[in-house]
């Protein structure tokens, strides 16, 4: 799944967004020196090799009416990880779910899954609907509600590329 | 008078989403047209022209509904990433806020309810240079940063079904 030289560039240069005219893989192209289908052809592929884990409209879930989001954290036995992190994928309202190291002492949790809904009410609905479905009653648990959004943009690539990746080298 | 509520009528026409909104919103989260007229194929599909495509996600866009049309990479496939969290003093919170935000290699910044209150999501170009951030920011603010790797990502992330009729 190695990336060539061409594809950071491509994804830097799609960071603001693919832009709103009519040709604009054209535009993100000539931007770079290369060729429209080329470009085509390299999302395509990251599409494909499971890079990119999708493309298309990124919606801000807040301005449409999901002010809420809580994650929901677990500590959920190693034996069960998989069969649990699956399972939690499932459901349409958890809209991310990882497994991130244990820090001990203070943060014992295992399992991280982010719910989006209308209210906190709605939240709860759905980890008691989480703990129900799957026998988590005994596991340890708690939901860290957002009171403020600070920040919130997509990640920037700029300096991931290799050190001797640049565009004026992609460009010849 | 009259000047303040038309005032009041254009912002609230500005938040209108109509059906096609709900289309455009909804239907083109993964998948979107790898093609020369991308906002054409969308197009057809609605049944409505080109540029009004084109004119309905600048709006969309322009009124926060829409981040962008762009690409979701893989976490872990570029460079190196982690969630982390800070538990800063009430009185500290927009001080620490304000150096977070402020790095480029920051992209979420979030304050939750818990001790460690603010969540933030690192991105930098590898490993070393994830470690480096990580001691830059315990130097900058004296605080210890719980530093949560991810190891294993379960979600496919299809997009996220806004439900408009529930």
């Amino acid at each position: 799944m190695a990336l060539l030289e061409q594809d950071y560039l491509i994804l830097e240069a799609l960071q603001g967004g693919l832009p709103l005219v009519a040709e604009p893989y054209k535009v993100i192209a000539d931007q770079l020196g290369m060729k429209e289908a080329f470009v085509l052809e390299r999302l395509n592929d990251l599409l494909n090799n499971g890079t990119l884990k999708r493309f298309g409209v990124i919606v801000r879930h807040h301005e449409l009416g999901y002010r809420c989001n809580g994650m929901c954290v677990w500590e959920i036995p190693i034996e069960r990880i998989d069969e649990i992190g699956h399972a939690f994928s499932q459901y349409d309202f958890v809209t991310l779910c990882y497994e991130r190291n244990k820090r001990f002492p203070d943060w014992p949790y295992n399992l991280f899954c982010m719910i989006h809904a209308k209210d906190r009410a709605h939240v709860l609905q759905h980890v008691d609907q989480l703990v129900r479905e799957n026998d988590l009653a005994d596991v340890k648990r708690d939901i860290l509600f957002s009171t403020r959004r600070f920040k919130q943009r997509g990640a920037r690539y700029n300096d991931c590329r290799p050190a001797h990746v640049s565009l004026q080298r992609a460009a010849q | 008078m009259a000047f303040s509520s038309l005032i009041v009528r254009t912002r609230s026409a500005c938040k209108m989403i109509d059906e096609i909104d709900k289309h455009l919103l909804n239907d083109f989260q993964r998948g979107f047209p790898l093609c020369s007229r991308p906002y054409l194929e969308v197009a057809n599909r609605l049944g409505i022209d080109e540029n009004e495509v084109i004119g309905r996600l600048s709006r969309l866009k322009d009124s926060g509904h829409v981040s962008r049309i762009g690409a979701i990479v893989k976490p872990g496939s570029i460079g190196a990433s982690t969630l982390a969290a800070l538990q800063v003093d009430e009185d500290k919170i927009e001080q620490v806020a304000s150096y977070i935000n402020a790095r480029d290699d920051v992209n979420h910044n979030y304050l939750r309810e818990h001790d460690y209150n603010m969540w933030f999501v690192l991105n930098t170009s590898s490993k070393a240079a994830l470690d480096r951030a990580v001691q830059e920011i315990e130097e900058a603010t004296g605080l210890q940063v719980l530093v949560l790797r991810m190891l294993k990502d379960f979600h496919l992330d299809l997009g996220f079904d806004l439900k408009w009729h529930s």
